[in-house]
C-alpha cells in the first residue's frame, strides 16, 4: 500500500510555524521529519512517524506554492487562492525576508549578480546554513535590490512598501541594498570582528546624511536624475571633501586643532597621553579617508580605512569607548573654532555621520 | 419581455504574461449570455487593465435567467494571429432573481481556466431588472428560494413543508462527442463546464415549477448530483423537500410555527372535520409491486435491509394508542395532498423529506433506517428529452423505500438522500432515509384540527417522543428488543436506534457522541455486463449486512445506544466492492443501556485457546468501560435492576454477533429489567471472525481534546467559539496487486481511513479543544488498483471549561426531565380513558410485574375501559418516589427556566465568548467562512443570499512540473474554495453554510504526464453577525430550539 496522493486543504490556509522555519531552513523533507521527530512531537501529540510525514509534505507543498506570492508580498495579500489571516500573512512575509546573520556577513557589500551565486556553494559549506536557504536569502536580497533600485524617494519606505516588511526589517535591507549599491569592502579579515548590525548602523547614518536625498535635493527634472537619492552617495559632497585636506596639510590648523582638543580634554581623558601622542595621526587619517573619497576604490574601502586608521590605533591603546566618546566629540566640535577652516557645514556633515560610525565601529 | 441583464466590466488585475516579448498584456473581455455577445476594448499593454466598460445590456426571457449562466472570457488581443484566451468566469444569475437575496453581484471573480488554473482577477458588476410577469403558464419559476441547508433556514420560519421534489435531466457528454477527438481539451473541458451549469439552471427552474405548483415557495435541502455515465450520457439530478417559507422580520419574531399552531390553522381556508382520526389505514394510494423491472435494461434489484435495532424478539401490546391515529392523520395528510383537487396539483407519491433537521413538534416517531439499492446496465440515453429510463430507475427505488417505511409503521421518510455509485456500464442506485411518523399539521394548512391535534402536543413527551417505536409490537418488521422508554416509561422503545437524521434538539443525550465507521471492502471477479452486474448484486446484501454488524459491534464497543446521520456509500470498482458506513453514536437517555459484547471460541476444550479468548474478552470489556469514561457516558440509575456487569451470561451461540429472536413471550412484558439485555456473541471460529475482533479494537480513539462527529453538532458540547475551519482532504493509496485477499483489502482501507483521521487530529492539534463536525468521508474507485478517500468537516474550538459545566447540567436535566415526564403519567391515563381508546397500563419497575403480566392477559378493549385509576396512579407516585430519592437535588420549580436556558441553539451559547477576530486591517480581501453546518458558531445568519453550486474542470499535460498528483490536486482544491469565496464576496456575502463537494473525480495518467479532475460543489451563500456585534442580544435567546421544553413545561406547571 503506497499513498499515492495526499493532501489536505484548508479553507483558511493553516501554517504551522515549526514547519516554515525547517522550510526557510532550506531542509529537505525527510530532514525536517527527522528534526520534527527528535524534537520530541510524536511524544506529545501521540502521533506517528508517516502522520509527520504527511503532515510535513503538505506544509511544504502549500509553502512552496506560497513562495510565487511572497516573491511580490502585496499580491499575497490581494490574491483569492489562500484565505490567511492579516497577522498570519505579515508573519509568513517577515520569516521569509528574514536573513541569517552570518550569510549576510558574507555578501555584504558585494555586486549581487549571478557570479556571486556561484560562490553560495562555499558560503554554505562555510556558514553550515543550506544552500537552499542561501539561495532564498541571496535572492530576496538581488530582488529587493532590483525592485528598489531604480525608485526614487526614501529607500526604507519603498522597501517597505513593495515587501510589506517591518520598519527593522526595512531598515536591514536598506542597509544591504545600500552596501551592495556602494560595494563597501566587508569581508577582509580586519573587519571580521563587524557585525551587521555595526554595518547596518553605519549605513543608515550613511543614508541619512551623504547621500542626496539627505540634502533634499530633489532635480528638479525628474529625466535627468541619474543617481538615485537614496543608494548613491552625493558625488559633489564626496568632490568636496577633498576640502577637508587643508585641516592636516596646513601644519598651524592641525597645531591649532590639537591644542583646542587637548585643552578642552585635559584630565577628562585616562589615555590622554596616548591621544595628545596620537593626535596627528589620527587626524590625518580621519581626514584623509574624507579626501580619498572621490574615487570608487576608495569609497569601497572606507570600512577598511576606518578600522586601519582609527579604531586599530585606538584599540592598541586600549581607549575605553568613552574616551573616544569624549575624544571625537572634542575633536569635531573644536574645527568649529578653526577660523581659517571655511568647510564648517562640509565638516559637521561628514563628521557627524562619521563619528556615530566610528563609536560603533569601536568595539573588540 | 421579462428581464433585462446589465453587465459591467470594471478592471482586471495579475493577469498572466501573454506576451512574452513586452511581458505585458493586450486584454479585452468577451461577454456572453445565451446567444449575445459584447466586447469591451483592448487594454493595451498593462496586467492591471482597467476597462471600465459601458453597461452590457442582455434583453431575455427569464426562462434564460434561469439557465443560462453569464459567461465572461478574458482574452489577449492578437494583431496577427487568433486571441489567446486567457481564462473565464461563469456566474450564476440566479440569486439576483428573488427578491430577498442579492440585488447586485460585483467583485473580483478569479479569471479561470481549465488548463492553467486560476489565472488573475476581473472585477464585474451585473444587475437584473425583473419585470412582473403574471403569466400563469410561464415556464420559469423565479422566485422560488432554493436552500442546501437541510433544517429550516435560520432566519425563516416552516409555514407549511410540502414534500419531495425531484427532476432529472440528461444529455450526451461533451466529452464523449465525435468532435471531442478533435478540438482541444480546453475547448471541450469548456464544453462540459458550461453544458453542465445550462443543465443545473434548468433542473432548478424545473424543479421550481414543481414547487410553485404545490403552492410552496422555497426548496430546502436541495441536493444536486452529476451522474457522469461515459458513453452514455450525463445525468444531473436534484431532490428537495418544498416548503412554503416566512421571513422572520426581526430576530424577537423569532418563533417557531409550533408555537401557534391553531393559529396556523385558522388562517386556512381550508377547515377539515376532525373525523381523520377514524379513517382506516388502507387507503394507500400506491400498491405497485416492486418487482416490475424495466424490459430495455437489465436490472438487478437487491434485497434491503432495514437497520434498526436487531436483538431477541419480544411482542407485546403498543403502548400508545395515539400511534395508529398519528400515523392515519399523516397518512392521510399526505394522500390528501395527492388526491387534492388542485388543479397543478401532481399526484403526491412519496412522502420523502431531504431535511434532516426539523421544526420543534413535526418529527414525531422514528422507525429505523430504510435502505434500496438496485444494480443498473447504463445504455446510451437516446432521446435526452425523454430521461424516462432514468426516471424509471429512480421511481423503483424510491418505491421501494416507502414500502420499507409502510413496513416499519410509518408513513414517511425523512433524512432521504440518493446516490450513485458508476464503474464502466454498471451503476448502483442507492437510496437511503429514515422511516418516520410526522406531525400532520406541518404538511398541510389545516387539515388537522382540533383537541386531539392538542392533546398529542401535549402528551407526547419531547425528549423521548421520537424514540418510540412507530410499528406494531404485534407485526414488528424485524426482530427487536422492546422496553418502556427510560425516560417516559410510558411506550416502547427499541433497544438500539439508527437514523439518517440529525440529534433533534430536544432529544436527551448522556456524555458525549462519537463517530463511528463500517468499512469493508469485497473482491469481485472482472466481468462484463450482465455477469457483472449479477456479481456485484450478489454481493451487495452481505455487504450491507457486515456493515451493520460492524456499526452495531463499534456502537456496543463505545456504550451507546443510538446512531445518527448515518450514511451508508457502497462504491463499485472493476474488481472491487467498497462499503463505507458514517454515523454518529450517541447515548440517547430513553433507549436502554447497550449489553457488551461476548466472545466465544469454538473449541473450548483447548485451554491456552480458551485463555487467549478471555484474553480478549477482557480486552474488550476494558474498552468499553475506557469509552464510557472518554464519552461520560453515565446514565442516571433509574432502577435498581441494572446489574453490575456489563456483561451477562452468554444465552446462546451464533456466529454473526446478531443474536436469534426469541419467538417465545417468555420474555414479553417481563423483559422490562435491563438486566437481561442481549450481549452479543462474536463466535471466533475463524481467522475471519479473528480479524474482526481486533479490528474492532484497533480504532483508536480521537487524542484528548478531541471530538468528531459526522451530524451537525455534538451532542453534549454546546459552547463552541467562533473559530471554525472547514478542510478538504484527498488520500488515494495503490493497493499492491500481489494476492489481494479481502482481509488484506480490509486493513488498507482500514488503515487509510484510520490515518487520515489521525493526520486529521495532528494537523488540528492547534485547534484543541476542539471538535470535528460533519465529518463527510467519500470513497470513489478511481481505477483498478486505486482507492481514493475524500474527507470534507470542519473544525469548530469548544470553550472546555464551559463544556464541563454544560454536561454537568445536561445528566441534571435528564433527571429533571425523567421525573417531570413521570409527572405527566398522572394525567395520561386520565384522558385515555376520557377518549375511551383503549389503553395499556405498563409496569414501570419489577415490583409491578406480576400485575403487568395478569393485565396483559385481559383483551384490549375490556382494559381500556376497566382501568383502575386510583391503582395506576398508584403505581405511578411509587414510582415518582424513586426517581424523588435518585434526585434529590432538584427542585421541580425550576424546571421550566433551566430547560429554557440550555436549550438555546448553540449560536446563542455563543454569547457567553465574545471572542470576535481582529478585523482584517490591511488586507483587501475579505474573509469568507465555508462550513459544512448550516449555522456558524457564534453569530447570527441575518440573510440569505442563494445557492452557490459550482461544476470545475482541471486538466494538465504537465503533472510532475506542477508538484505531481498532489500538487495538482491541492492545487486545485484551493482554487475552488477561492472561487466559491469569490462569488459569495461578490453577492454580498461573508459566509457559505452548508457547504458540500458533492463530487471529486480525479484522473491520472503518469505515464502521459496528465490528469484531470472534477470538482462539484454547492452551499448556501450567506450574511451572518457576530453575536457580539449584535446589540439587542437577550431578544434572541429564546431561539425555536426551546420552545418543546418550554411546552413541556407548561404541561407540568
Amino acid at each position: 500500500m503506497t499513498s499515492e496522493l495526499d493532501i489536505f486543504v484548508g479553507n483558511t490556509t493553516l501554517i504551522d510555524e515549526d514547519v516554515y522555519r525547517l522550510w526557510l531552513d532550506g531542509y529537505s523533507v525527510s530532514d525536517a521529519v527527522a528534526l520534527r521527530v527528535r524534537s520530541g512531537i510524536l511524544e506529545q501529540t501521540g502521533a506517528t512517524a508517516a502522520v509527520l510525514q504527511s503532515d510535513t509534505m503538505d506544509h511544504y507543498r502549500t509553502f512552496h506554492m506560497l513562495e510565487r506570492l511572497l516573491h511580490a508580498p502585496p499580491k499575497l495579500l490581494h490574491q483569492l487562492i489562500f484565505q490567511i489571516p492579516p497577522s498570519r500573512q505579515a508573519l509568513l512575509i517577515e520569516r521569509y525576508y528574514a536573513f541569517d546573520e552570518a550569510f549576510v556577513r558574507e555578501v555584504l557589500g558585494k555586486k549581487l549578480s549571478k557570479g556571486t551565486k556561484k560562490d553560495l556553494d562555499d558560503i554554505s559549506t562555510k556558514t553550515g546554513i543550506t544552500l537552499k536557504s542561501c539561495r532564498r536569502q541571496f535572492d530576496n536580497f538581488k530582488r529587493v535590490f532590483k525592485v528598489v533600485e531604480e525608485m526614487r524617494g526614501s529607500l526604507v519606505d519603498n522597501i517597505q512598501q513593495h515587501f510589506l516588511l517591518s520598519d527593522r526589517l526595512a531598515r536591514d535591507y536598506a542597509a544591504i541594498v545600500f552596501f551592495a549599491n556602494n560595494r563597501f569592502e566587508t569581508g577582509k579579515k580586519k573587519l571580521q570582528y563587524l557585525s551587521f548590525g555595526d554595518f547596518a548602523f553605519c549605513a543608515e547614518l550613511m543614508i541619512q546624511n551623504w547621500t542626496l536625498g539627505a540634502v533634499g535635493e530633489a532635480p528638479t527634472d525628474p529625466d535627468s536624475q541619474v543617481d538615485d537619492m537614496d543608494m548613491d552617495l552625493d558625488k559633489e559632497f564626496l568632490q568636496d571633501l577633498k576640502e577637508l585636506k587643508v585641516l592636516v596639510a596646513d601644519k598651524d590648523l592641525l597645531d591649532l586643532h590639537k591644542s583646542l582638543v587637548c585643552t578642552a580634554l585635559r584630565g577628562k581623558l585616562g589615555v590622554f597621553s596616548e591621544m595628545e601622542a596620537n593626535f596627528k595621526n589620527l587626524s590625518r587619517g580621519l581626514v584623509n579617508v574624507a579626501a580619498k573619497l572621490t574615487h570608487n576604490k576608495d569609497v569601497r574601502d572606507l570600512f577598511v580605512d576606518l578600522v586601519e586608521k582609527f579604531v586599530e590605533p585606538c584599540r592598541s591603546d586600549h581607549w575605553p569607548l568613552n574616551d573616544v566618546r569624549l575624544f571625537l566629540n572634542q575633536y569635531s566640535a573644536s574645527v568649529h573654532s578653526l577660523d581659517g577652516f571655511r568647510h564648517q557645514g562640509l565638516w559637521d556633515r561628514y563628521m557627524g555621520t562619521l563619528r556615530g560610525c566610528l563609536l560603533r565601529l569601536y568595539h573588540d | 419581455m421579462p428581464g433585462k441583464l446589465k453587465v459591467k466590466i470594471v478592471a482586471g488585475r495579475h493577469l498572466p504574461v501573454m506576451d512574452r516579448a513586452s511581458d505585458l498584456t493586450d486584454a479585452f473581455v468577451e461577454v456572453k449570455f445565451g446567444n449575445t455577445t459584447f466586447k469591451t476594448d483592448v487594454y493595451l499593454k498593462s496586467l492591471n487593465p482597467q476597462w471600465n466598460s459601458e453597461w452590457f445590456k442582455f434583453e431575455v426571457d427569464d426562462e434564460d435567467l434561469q439557465d443560462e449562466p453569464l459567461q465572461i472570457t478574458v482574452l489577449d488581443h492578437d494583431t496577427y494571429s487568433a486571441n489567446d484566451a486567457i481564462g473565464k468566469v461563469y456566474i450564476d444569475i440566479d440569486p439576483l432573481l428573488y427578491s430577498e437575496a442579492a440585488t447586485v453581484i460585483s467583485g473580483w471573480f478569479p479569471i479561470y481556466d481549465t488548463i492553467h488554473g486560476i489565472r488573475g482577477e476581473i472585477n464585474v458588476v451585473v444587475k437584473v431588472d425583473l419585470f412582473n410577469d403574471l403569466n400563469r403558464f410561464r415556464q420559469s419559476s423565479c422566485g422560488v428560494k432554493f436552500f442546501c441547508t437541510t433544517s429550516i433556514p435560520k432566519c425563516y420560519r416552516a409555514v407549511i413543508i410540502h414534500g419531495f421534489v425531484e427532476e432529472l435531466v440528461v444529455n450526451e457528454d461533451p466529452e464523449y462527442q465525435w468532435i471531442d477527438r478533435i478540438r482541444t481539451p480546453r475547448a471541450s473541458n469548456e464544453a462540459r463546464q458550461r453544458l453542465i451549469s445550462l443543465m443545473s439552471g434548468e433542473l432548478q427552474r424545473k424543479i421550481g415549477l414543481k414547487v410553485l405548483e404545490m403552492r410552496g415557495n422555497a426548496v430546502v435541502g436541495y441536493l444536486q448530483c452529476f451522474d457522469l455515465e461515459g458513453e452514455s450520457g450525463l445525468v444531473v439530478r436534484a431532490i428537495g423537500t418544498a416548503c412554503t417559507l416566512d421571513k422572520l422580520s426581526s430576530p424577537a419574531a423569532f418563533l417557531p410555527a409550533c408555537n401557534s399552531p391553531s393559529k396556523d390553522m385558522k388562517e386556512s381556508p381550508l377547515v377539515h372535520p376532525p373525523s381523520h382520526g377514524c379513517r382506516s389505514t388502507h387507503n394507500s394510494p400506491i400498491h405497485t409491486a416492486t418487482g416490475s423491472r424495466l424490459t430495455q435494461n437489465f436490472s438487478v434489484s437487491v434485497p434491503t435491509l432495514i437497520y434498526t435495532g436487531m436483538g431477541s424478539g419480544s411482542a407485546g401490546k403498543e403502548g400508545g394508542p395515539f400511534k395508529a391515529l398519528l400515523r392515519q392523520q399523516t397518512q392521510s395528510a399526505l394522500e390528501q395532498r395527492g388526491g387534492s383537487p388542485h388543479r397543478f396539483c401532481r399526484r403526491r407519491e412519496f412522502p420523502f423529506f431531504t431535511l434532516t433537521a426539523f421544526p420543534p413538534g413535526f418529527l414525531v416517531h422514528v422507525g429505523g433506517v430504510v435502505s434500496a439499492r438496485s444494480v443498473k446496465l447504463l445504455d446510451r440515453i437516446h432521446n435526452p428529452d425523454e430521461p424516462e429510463t432514468r426516471d424509471a430507475w429512480w421511481a423503483e427505488i424510491r418505491q421501494e423505500i416507502k414500502s420499507h417505511a409502510k413496513a416499519l409503521g410509518c408513513h414517511a421518510v425523512v433524512g432521504y438522500s440518493e446516490s450513485t455509485s458508476i464503474c464502466e456500464e454498471v451503476c448502483i442506485l442507492s437510496a437511503c432515509g429514515t422511516a418516520a411518523v410526522l406531525n400532520p399539521r406541518f404538511l398541510q394548512d389545516g387539515t388537522m384540527e382540533g383537541c386531539l391535534e392538542q392533546r398529542l402536543e401535549e402528551n407526547l413527551p419531547t425528549g423521548c417522543g421520537f424514540c418510540h417505536i412507530p410499528y406494531d409490537e404485534l407485526n414488528m418488521p424485524f426482530p427487536a428488543h422492546l422496553t418502556y422508554c427510560y425516560s417516559c416509561r410510558k411506550q416502547k422503545v427499541p433497544d438500539v436506534l439508527f437514523t439518517t437524521i440529525d440529534l433533534p434538539t430536544d432529544a436527551t443525550v448522556i456524555g458525549k457522541g462519537c463517530l463511528i465507521q463500517a468499512r469493508l471492502c469485497r473482491l469481485k471477479k472482472k466481468a462484463q455486463a450482465e455477469a457483472n452486474a449479477t456479481a456485484i448484486s450478489n454481493l451487495l446484501p452481505f455487504m450491507e449486512y457486515e456493515m451493520h454488524t460492524q456499526l452495531m459491534n463499534k456502537l456496543k464497543l463505545k456504550g451507546m445506544n443510538a446512531l445518527f446521520g448515518l450514511r451508508i456509500q457502497i462504491t463499485v470498482g472493476e474488481n472491487m466492492l467498497m462499503g463505507l458506513a458514517s454515523a454518529t453514536g450517541v447515548y440517547l437517555a430513553a433507549l436502554p443501556t447497550p449489553g457488551g459484547i461476548q466472545i466465544a471460541g469454538k473449541t473450548p476444550n483447548d485451554g491456552s485457546y480458551e485463555q487467549h479468548i478471555s484474553h480478549m474478552q477482557k480486552k474488550i470489556n476494558d474498552t468499553i468501560a475506557k469509552n464510557k469514561e472518554l464519552y461520560e457516558i453515565n446514565p442516571p440509575e433509574i432502577s435498581e435492576e441494572i446489574i453490575g456487569s456489563p456483561i451477562p451470561e452468554p444465552r446462546q451461540r451464533s456466529r454473526l454477533l446478531r443474536s436469534q429472536s426469541e419467538s417465545s413471550d417468555e420474555v414479553t412484558e417481563l423483559d422490562l429489567s435491563h438486566g437481561k439485555k442481549d450481549a452479543f456473541v462474536l463466535e471466533i471460529d475463524d481467522t475471519d471472525a479473528m480479524e474482526d475482533v481486533h479490528s474492532l479494537l484497533t480504532d483508536v480513539p480521537p487524542p484528548s481534546g478531541f471530538y468528531s462527529c459526522n451530524t451537525e453538532i455534538m451532542p453534549g458540547i454546546n459552547n463552541w467559539t467562533s473559530e471554525i475551519q472547514m478542510f478538504t482532504s484527498v488520500r488515494v493509496i495503490r493497493l499492491s496487486s500481489l494476492n489481494l485477499t479481502n482481509q488484506a483489502l480490509n486493513k488498507n482501507f482500514n488503515d487509510l481511513c484510520e490515518n487520515l483521521l489521525k493526520s486529521l487530529y495532528f494537523k488540528l492539534r492547534s485547534m484543541i479543544p476542539c471538535c470535528l463536525c460533519h465529518v463527510n468521508f467519500t470513497v470513489s474507485l478511481p481505477e483498478d488498483e486505486l482507492i481514493q478517500v475524500t474527507v470534507t468537516a470542519v473544525a469548530i474550538t469548544f470553550d472546555k471549561n464551559q463544556a464541563l459545566q454544560t454536561t454537568k447540567t445536561h445528566a441534571e436535566k435528564s433527571l429533571q426531565r425523567a421525573s417531570t415526564d413521570n409527572e405527566e403519567l398522572l394525567q395520561f391515563p386520565l384522558e385515555l380513558c376520557s377518549d375511551s381508546l383503549p389503553s395499556h397500563p405498563f409496569p414501570p419497575a419489577k415490583e409491578h410485574l406480576e400485575s403487568a403480566s395478569s393485565n396483559s392477559g385481559i383483551p384490549a378493549a375490556q382494559r381500556a375501559t376497566s382501568v383502575d385509576y386510583s391503582s395506576f396512579a398508584d403505581r405511578c407516585s411509587s414510582w415518582i418516589e424513586l426517581i424523588k430519592l435518585k434526585a434529590q437535588t432538584i427542585r421541580r420549580g425550576s424546571i421550566k427556566t433551566t430547560v429554557t436556558v440550555e436549550k438555546a441553539s448553540p449560536m446563542g451559547e455563543g454569547n457567553f465568548r465574545n471572542r470576535s477576530a481582529p478585523p482584517c486591517a490591511n488586507s483587501t480581501v475579505g474573509v469568507v467562512k465555508m462550513t459544512p453546518l448550516s449555522f456558524i458558531p457564534g453569530a447570527k445568519i441575518t440573510k440569505y443570499l442563494g445557492i452557490i453550486n459550482m461544476f470545475f474542470i482541471r486538466e494538465t499535460t504537465s503533472l510532475r512540473e506542477e508538484g505531481g498528483v498532489s500538487g495538482f490536486l491541492h492545487a486545485f482544491i484551493a482554487e475552488v474554495f477561492a472561487m466559491v469565496r469569490a462569488h459569495v464576496a461578490a453577492l454580498g456575502g461573508n459566509a457559505v453554510v452548508s457547504y458540500i463537494m458533492k463530487q471529486c473525480v480525479f484522473m491520472e495518467n503518469p505515464n502521459k504526464n496528465q490528469a484531470q479532475c472534477l470538482i462539484n460543489v454547492s452551499g448556501d451563500a450567506v450574511v451572518f453577525v457576530r453575536e457580539s456585534d449584535l446589540e439587542v442580544v437577550p431578544t434572541q435567546q429564546p431561539s425555536a430550539n426551546c420552545q418543546p421544553s418550554c411546552t413541556e413545561g407548561e404541561v407540568t406547571t
